[in-house]
């Protein structure tokens, strides 16, 4: 293999080198240091007089004359079912001093859209066990539900306990998690491993970790390595596979360092212009094929700068994905866990997957009843501070209860604690009762009503 | 123009936009690019470097590769076969796709976007001997249970005395009519999707495009051949009111881009339209739809053209004088695929990154709505409705600002309304329709002409609330004169009865006008019989308290309400004697 000796400028990530052959487009490529360190890159932009590679290693110790070498062909990534149970590097590499990967197949990790005439339609409720997910925000099988974080919350519980608990009731079908790491710390990824080995889950797991100290712009791979790897699983080897992505704010913010290196036009806050249609390469790659037994179900964890929901990656996530749990500081603050603010959440896919048959033929409208009730509480509870609670008028007070009530007994729960669907449901029923009977059945049917109000329930 | 078939060398590939030099080009041709045929379009010239937009993945092409120009501007086939169809952005059926390339979509395959081996029953409207002008009629295929398609004579024809035209099965290859003119022409016609097909005049519109959304029709209506934009945040219903119209807007055409948006949502819409019936034939309504779906993980350059494709497609149907409604979802991902482009070329941006173009070429494509008197005469309609994703759910950025210095009906997403599970989410004091002095006399002739006052009475009513709520927020309700109290209530009615509407109750998801006019009626006889019985002396805590008005939403999910009407009305009625003796 040619080796060129011509490199002719280094900026941040990116090198750039001169007259070589005809190199393709994404080709990979070694670069190859005087004391024979390898590292790797990818081909960026190409042309007869210079070709740019941007490498997913650190760049200490390249220089004019560091050799590279295009190994004529792009980035593909071997697979195997014996992948599962394995930690990788966010490159890919074992670095639980296992051995190599035998692969199966040699996968693309750029994956390809699938054509939506294929996409089977994702209908079997998951359950959680947590009730402002399985209750107001219902996750199903080929979603892609992100949760929306910020800083100091949890979310890696929250995110453990849905990959602890998550099942489809009646449903005994094989299942697998592909856990990705981009940027967080040792420590988190400690507890996210202890958790893993403590339940079991490293079995049916595949890890890529990479670190908060490990190479930025490796973190642009990680998410396409683990999703290449639960593709397989799930439309190969027929998995379910529920994948869980965090950081993708540190993923947003290597693609804007290799934008800023690029000396590209930036968009908004410095990010650049593609990156909407970046995230949705990775955020599209969830879902569920017609005919094939397997699923890719997402949820990735961002951290949104300021707990500002508007900043660019939580914005244009919120814009791909089907949906968006949102983790709230005031609730984290007044103690109670898991702390997610049911009002600006939501689960595009929801009616999908419940009602009759699926889950229970009230859930909808409980659903929405739990929602406003909430809501209007929450806004009483501005006016309270103004006028005082004995302004209010006696149907206000009820909703302003209903709000702590909710609170206290539907979002809060303990980290262990796995609620059925019907348990969630009930415990809605059961907090309706404080409720006037005339507002219930502005939203919900009154047959509904006798069903299920306590009050008619012996 | 003549253009040589020498083919070119690609000399840069950067992402979706590669420079090729050596061969002859002009803007908007579409090449085939690199040993695997990739399809592009060139989109500028600089000196001797020909720069294209791939519309495909360009990983692993590399530099020396051959371009060659097929000297034709990207165009759609145009004929019998587009109903029911489901298309990607170039207008290759995904159908097809999956055939030739499996569940993911790969690269390098094209596919025709009509079916030229089936066999369509021709009839003709015109004989032997008959004159032809462009774009008449001169035969028809029963495409769909629900749609006649008509076969024209090409706009750009010469037109003449008709020499051969005969009834029969024929694929939209094979010719159909011969002139004297020495011309022939199939079923099938050709035409460069950025180039607006032509009609004779352009009219002002006067009928509204009848929604079966309270909401729009009630209060923000948009006219057949108008345009409109739905800009809101994530989560604020953008899509669902898309898909709403779609299903049930009183178009005869109905064609959806799903444009840059969720390859999951666009399964829901596949799964559900075949299901569904169109109110006005008991048709499916996949036979009167054609859809569009270049999801956000297909190539950008694709998703610019989407847009493109959609919108000439409607003014095809158009042009047989039918009414046509387009839904754009979500034009904000067509103006980000510009940028991302744009950005490629290293131009200088405009606003936000956007391209210094983004305007005119928001304001060129809602220009291509309109009812028009069509080349085969009488009238036709395109009216598109465009949704608007703003980023951060800030209208004050570009594609929002331009595209409201366009359009004439603005319905404003609000999601603090969705987050209250108040749907449709739309907010009644920003939005608005210039429409309204146009439509009224429809509305005075058509429905009741009760209908404009107790419109603008709803409108009133609502503002007032708003002025008022501004006080509740500070002083509570009770501090409220008496009568004021009373607006609360209407307003609240207003609010919980007329303006939600749930679109997954099988009754409640279409209100047509006559059901709208009752409503409006309800409201208004309760009003008037509240603010009375105040005036009487009766508290409001009385009167908020009658029990009639508690089974008003009864009427909302009930098909046969009638009867229930009836009660209300009689109930309340008695209630407030009872009130005032």
């Amino acid at each position: 293999m040619k080796e060129y000796k011509t490199v002719c400028k280094i900026a941040g990530p990116l090198v750039f080198v001169e007259k070589t052959e005809p190199v393709s487009y994404e080709e990979q490529v070694s670069l190859v240091l005087p004391d024979g360190t390898m590292k790797r890159g990818k081909v960026l932009d190409t042309s007869e007089d210079l070709v740019v590679v941007q490498c997913f290693e650190s760049t200490t110790g390249l220089g004019r004359d560091t050799g590279v070498r295009f190994l004529g062909e792009t980035f593909k990534m071997p697979v195997s079912k014996s992948m599962l149970g394995r930690i990788l590097s966010g490159g890919g590499k074992p670095i639980d001093g296992g051995p190599e990967i035998v692969p199966e197949k040699r996968l693309e990790i750029n994956g390809a859209a699938i054509n939506p005439y294929a996409r089977g339609s994702p209908s079997d409720f998951i359950q959680t066990g947590i009730s402002t997910i399985d209750g107001t925000n219902t996750l199903v099988r080929g979603q892609k539900l992100p949760i929306f974080s910020s800083a100091g919350l949890p979310h890696n519980d929250i995110a453990l306990q849905i990959a602890r608990q998550a099942k489809v009731p009646g449903s005994t079908e094989e299942f697998a998690v592909v856990f990705a790491a981009m940027g967080i710390t040792r420590e988190e990824a400690n507890s996210y491993m202890a958790d893993f080995e403590r339940t079991g889950a490293l079995e049916r797991a595949v890890v890529f970790l990479n670190l908060a100290d490990d190479p930025a712009v490796e973190r642009t791979v990680t998410p396409r390595l683990a999703l290449t790897t639960a593709e397989y699983l799930a439309y190969e080897l027929g998995y379910h596979v529920l994948v869980i992505l965090t950081d993708m704010t540190n993923y947003c913010e290597a693609l804007r360092q290799i934008g800023a290196a690029r000396e590209e036009v930036p968009g908004r806050r410095g990010y650049p212009g593609y990156m909407y249609t970046d995230l949705a390469e990775i955020y599209e790659r969830a879902g569920v094929i017609k005919g094939l037994k397997g699923s890719v179900t997402q949820i990735p964890i961002l951290t949104m700068p300021g707990d500002d929901i508007t900043h660019p990656i939580p914005d244009l996530t919120g814009y791909i994905t089907e949906g968006q749990i949102v983790i709230s500081p005031e609730l984290h603050r007044k103690g109670i866990y898991p702390p997610i603010n049911v009002l600006p959440s939501l689960s595009r896919l929801m009616n999908l997957g419940i009602g009759k048959g699926l889950t229970r033929d009230d859930h909808k409208k409980v659903s929405d009843m739990l929602y406003s009730g909430y809501a209007e509480g929450v806004d009483l509870r501005g006016l309270v501070a103004i006028v005082g609670k004995d302004a209010l008028s006696e149907r206000d007070q009820k909703f302003l209860e209903f709000a702590d009530t909710f609170e206290n007994r539907f979002v809060r729960q303990g980290a262990d604690e796995d609620r059925s669907i019907a348990q969630t449901l009930d415990l809605g029923w059961d907090m309706f009762q404080a409720l006037p009977e005339s507002e219930l059945e502005k939203r919900i049917d009154r047959d509904l009503i006798k069903t299920y109000h306590p009050k008619y329930r012996k | 123009m003549e253009v040589s078939n020498k083919p070119g060398i690609l000399k840069r590939i950067a992402g979706p936009v590669v420079t090729a030099v050596d061969f002859d080009a002009h803007m908007y041709d579409v090449v085939r690019v690199g040993n695997e045929q990739l399809m592009g379009e060139v989109i500028k010239i600089d000196g001797e470097d020909i720069i294209i937009q791939v519309y495909e993945s360009t990983s692993g092409i590399r530099p020396g590769e051959p371009v060659t120009n097929t000297g034709l501007s990207l165009a759609v086939e145009l004929g019998p076969g587009l109903l029911t169809s489901i298309y990607d952005g170039i207008q290759r059926p995904l159908e097809v796709l999956i055939q030739k390339m499996g569940n993911f979509i790969s690269r390098g395959v094209s596919a025709p976007g009509l079916d030229h081996e089936k066999k369509w029953d021709f009839v003709p409207v015109v004989k032997v001997g008959d004159e032809v002008k462009p774009g008449q009629v001169f035969g028809t295929v029963q495409e769909t249970r629900s749609i006649l398609h008509k076969i024209m004579v090409p706009p750009t024809a010469k037109g003449g005395k008709v020499t051969k035209i005969e009834a029969g099965s024929f694929t939209v290859d094979e010719i159909v009519i011969e002139l004297d003119s020495d011309e022939k022409f199939p079923m099938i016609q050709r035409w460069p999707v950025r180039v607006p097909r032509p009609y004779v005049e352009k009219h002002s519109p006067s009928i509204p495009l009848l929604t079966g959304q309270r909401i729009l029709d009630g209060l923000f209506p948009i006219a057949k051949g108008g345009a409109a934009a739905i800009p809101g945040p994530f989560g604020s219903g953008k899509t669902v009111t898309q898909q709403q119209l779609a299903k049930w807007s009183d178009a005869d055409i109905v064609v959806y881009i799903g444009c840059g948006e969720r390859g999951n949502e666009m399964t829901e819409v596949l799964t559900e339209f075949p299901e569904l019936v169109d109110p006005k034939t008991g048709n499916s309504l996949m036979e009167r739809t054609t859809l569009i779906a270049n999801t956000s993980n297909m190539p950008v350059a694709a998703r610019e053209a989407s847009v493109y494709t959609g919108i000439t497609i409607a003014e095809y149907f158009r042009d047989m004088g039918y009414d046509v409604a387009l839904m754009a979802d979500s034009t904000s991902r067509w103006a980000e695929a510009m940028r991302e482009i744009c950005s490629r070329l290293e131009e200088m941006p405009g606003e936000e990154g956007y391209p210094a173009y983004l305007s005119s070429r928001l304001s060129e494509f809602y220009e291509r709505a309109g009812l028009v008197e069509p080349l085969s005469g009488g009238t036709g309609s395109v009216s598109v409705i465009g949704a608007v994703s703003p980023a951060g759910g800030d209208f004050s950025e570009p594609v929002t600002q331009n595209t409201l210095r366009i359009v004439k009906v603005f319905w404003a997403l609000d999601a603090s309304l969705s987050r209250k599970r108040h749907f449709p989410a739309i907010n009644w004091l920003q939005s608005y329709s210039l429409y309204m002095a146009q439509l009224a006399d429809y509305y005075d002739e058509k429905v009741s002409p009760e209908w404009n006052p107790l419109r603008a009475w709803f409108m009133e009513v609502l503002q007032k609330e708003a002025e008022l709520q501004e006080i509740v927020q500070l002083v509570g309700s009770d501090a409220l004169p008496e009568n004021e109290q009373i607006t609360i209530e209407v307003a609240r009615m207003i609010r919980e009865l007329f303006l939600q509407q749930n679109g997954f109750d099988p009754v409640d998801t279409y209100c047509d006008l006559d059901k709208q006019l009752d409503m409006f009626k309800m409201i208004k006889t309760y009003a008037d019989l509240a603010y009375a019985a105040q005036a009487a002396g009766v508290s409001p805590a009385q009167i908020l308290a009658v029990q009639a008005k508690n089974e008003m939403p009864q009427i909302k999910f009930t098909k046969d309400y009638k009867p229930v009407l009836d009660k209300i009305y009689s109930d309340m009625d008695k209630e407030f004697k009872a009130l005032r003796a």
